[in-house]
């Protein structure tokens, strides 16, 4: 005899969307997705027929049609006949460039502070929080325009260079600082340069193989090596035995005052300069920040027992302390990264030719179509930012701790 | 259904924002003040005095088309715009006039939807380099390091002028005219080029004027020029209108000393005409009998703007060249007032 029967399901009643809290929460989800489409979706729609009604259709026609204007840093060819398209991409190339050199940059810096900020040393731990405070606090547009305009105004102008009574003298005769950047030799490629090149890489992967093997050796049978002179001696003999027996097939073109301007070396442009060091010394500053944190938030413990074991304290800090410190430091990293390639776009203030200088500033200007200019940017730093937390996530997954 | 009711709103909303551009005159009569927007800076065109009041030649423009509408000069409120921006502020309605050394062109016309009101200055491109240097043409100029102000005409021709000629150069674009004046006085860059007018403004700024030259070439055509929306007639008629009264005013020999006793009724009726105390041409206008008497009485006419602000007896020492009047073998030349 089953008297048990099943509770009956109270009937679903519309207002119980609202009253029962088992479905308010998705009935307000809902409601607040359908809303925010709305809102876009009307803000795209009025913004297309307003420009309708001005008679300013949307169209990316432009970015076929002649630039017109250069470009002073290109990374790949360009002439002023080109098309907005091209000019584009010069951008991106140099947006991408300054926002690599200034990733590294800042890493190193970051690190290196972030580490000697913990220094028993007074005087070293007080220099580097200064360095920290000083540059994180002050806007990062205004470190681009003052170490800018301290390069153009503290270094010579090329003119400086020339006479008999030059004022100014290039460095070992290959290195010129001026205003307008920094000159340095340019490798010319002749035949056979490429034997030079090969070898050079293989000896690389050589010198990684000797360290693997070194490491193997010691543990399984405890005898150590003497990797760093190993490693020296695989890194110059062989690229050097090969490039003169193959007749010195790499030169370097020098830079030589020709003109108004140096010629014949590379120039390394004085806003690049600018807007790089500026970048890596503002987010430096944080990414110290984040690898202090990182290193207080691994327990002393590990420090003293690692010192019980007989490690030096340079070794402790490699082998201990940072690899757990990373889990820690990289998710903050990662943001740090983004801010930095975002913050390149401020590169206009110092005539830099990034992204936001050519679409967004020159083709914007010359085209007049600044809505469709402005959505393709905001599209290349979406993408741009996407990829690096992309690429930055699988390292932290590849760093974190394996929980098993 | 409702949701269709809150879209149709919504479309007329839209619709009546854009619609509602279409009557600026009406807009400035009922604001009681007219919106211009100028440059940021520029020492003869506009720039602030002493007292914080923003003076110059193509702020004179904006004041005399404020004293026709409103009748009262000082009626303007200033909006100091960039390169970059000038023409969305237009097109937003936040600005009803742009007087700003505006070069007109044919795409700016006829593509961003503008309207050029006529020309107030015929300007052209043209090089400074400092004396030092040695140059005496832009001939001379291969691999030279150009400074330029981002988002302007200038790149473009740069770019034609150098590419005919089979020269190389560096362009370095700033986006202000102080900061580009800042890199070419630290010698970061060899030329400094803008329109041969702002040359001379900027020039009268340095600390030693005379240690700079302007190259004698000229690049381009560089016609300045007054410009408001596209789309509305009235209004682009009464600042079309308000320029050539200041510009007749000269050729007729009305001046800021004489237009009192002129107005009062003489015996040329283009005069007569002109000042109102003949004919309609206000009232066909939508605007007061005496506009163009209180556009004149604001500043001077064409003539003396000219010379209080750029010409020869001022920093900026401006001849009038291409702007004087046709008589006189310049460009100027008002159509008749009839």
């Amino acid at each position: 005899m089953s008297t048990m029967s099943d509770p009956t399901q109270p009937v679903f009643r519309l207002s119980m969307l609202v009253n029962d809290t088992r479905y308010r929460g998705i009935t307000f989800q809902i409601i607040a997705f359908f809303a925010i489409v709305f809102l876009f979706g009307w803000m795209a729609w009025n913004a297309t027929q307003n420009l309708a009604a001005l008679g300013q259709n949307i169209s990316y026609g432009f970015l076929g049609e002649g630039a017109g204007y250069d470009i002073n840093q290109k990374l790949i060819p360009y002439a002023s006949t080109d098309t907005h398209l091209r000019a584009a991409f010069v951008g991106i190339l140099n947006t991408l460039l300054v926002a690599f050199l200034g990733c590294i940059t800042a890493t190193i810096i970051g690190v290196t502070v972030g580490v000697l900020r913990l220094s028993n040393n007074w005087l070293v731990a007080k220099l580097m929080s200064g360095y920290v405070e000083i540059f994180r606090n002050v806007p990062v547009l205004i470190w681009i325009l003052i170490i800018f305009s301290v390069m153009s105004n503290a270094l010579p102008a090329p003119s400086a260079f020339r006479g008999e009574n030059a004022t100014a003298s290039m460095v070992m005769d290959a290195f010129a600082f001026t205003n307008r950047g920094v000159y340095i030799p340019r490798p010319v490629w002749e035949p056979g340069s490429w034997m030079v090149v090969t070898v050079f890489f293989l000896s690389i992967v050589g010198i990684f193989a000797l360290r693997r093997y070194a490491v193997k050796l010691l543990f399984d049978t405890g005898r150590e090596i003497p990797v760093l002179k190993l490693s020296l001696a695989i890194f110059f003999v062989p690229t050097l035995l090969v490039y003169f027996l193959t007749g010195m097939p790499i030169s370097l073109a020098y830079p030589s005052l020709q003109g108004f301007n140096f010629q014949g070396g590379i120039q390394i442009f004085g806003s690049l300069i600018g807007l790089w060091f500026a970048l890596a010394l503002y987010t430096g500053a944080f990414i110290a920040e984040n690898v202090r944190g990182g290193i207080m938030s691994v327990s002393k413990g590990q420090t003293e027992a690692a010192a019980a074991l007989g490690m030096r304290p340079g070794r402790i800090m490699r082998l201990v302390i940072l690899p757990q410190a990373l889990r820690v430091i990289i998710p903050p990293l990662i943001s740090q990264y983004l801010n930095l390639t975002k913050n390149s776009s401020l590169a206009a203030a110092v005539g830099y030719m990034d992204i936001t200088g050519t679409l967004g500033g020159i083709t914007l200007n010359q085209t007049g179509r600044s809505f469709e200019a402005i959505l393709l940017l905001m599209l290349f730093y979406l993408i741009i930012s996407l990829s690096i937390a992309g690429v930055m996530n699988i390292y932290n997954n590849a760093i974190k701790l394996k929980e098993r | 259904m409702k949701k269709t009711v809150f879209l149709g709103a919504l479309a007329i909303a839209g619709v009546a924002g854009v619609m509602a551009s279409a009557q600026t005159l009406d807009d400035v009569k009922a604001r009681g003040a007219l919106n211009c927007g100028i440059s940021t800076g520029l020492v003869g065109f506009a720039s602030q005095d002493a007292n914080g009041e923003w003076q110059g030649f193509d702020v004179a423009v904006c004041r005399a088309v404020a004293a026709a509408v409103l009748g009262d000069a000082s009626a303007v409120d200033f909006t100091p715009t960039t390169n970059q921006v000038r023409f969305e502020v237009l097109n937003s309605g936040e600005i009803d006039m742009l007087a700003r050394n505006t070069t007109w062109t044919f795409s700016r016309d006829v593509d961003l939807k503008l309207e050029f009101a006529g020309v107030n200055y015929y300007d052209g491109q043209g090089f400074m380099v400092p004396a030092a240097l040695g140059v005496t043409s832009a001939k001379e100029l291969d691999g030279a390091t150009v400074c330029i102000q981002a988002g302007t005409t200038t790149e473009l021709n740069l770019a034609d002028f150098f590419r005919i000629n089979n020269m190389s150069y560096q362009p370095v674009p700033i986006s202000t005219a102080s900061e580009a004046q800042q890199q070419y006085l630290a010698g970061s860059c060899d030329v400094y080029t803008t329109d041969a007018s702002g040359l001379a403004a900027t020039r009268a700024a340095f600390e030693d004027p005379s240690g700079h030259i302007i190259l004698p070439e000229i690049i381009s055509k560089e016609p300045l020029g007054p410009l408001v929306r596209h789309g509305d007639n009235e209004w682009g008629d009464v600042v079309r209108w308000t320029l050539n009264a200041l510009i007749a005013a000269e050729e007729l020999g009305v001046t800021s000393a004489n237009i009192e006793e002129l107005a009062a009724g003489t015996d040329n009726p283009e005069i007569n005409r002109l000042l109102g105390s003949e004919g309609s041409l206000g009232e066909m206008l939508g605007v007061s009998a005496d506009w163009a008497k209180n556009a004149i009485a604001a500043n001077g006419n064409y003539g003396e703007i000219f010379e209080r602000y750029i010409g020869q007896n001022t920093p900026i020492g401006l001849a009038r060249g291409l702007n004087a009047q046709w008589t006189e073998g310049g460009l100027l030349y008002a159509p008749p007032f009839r």
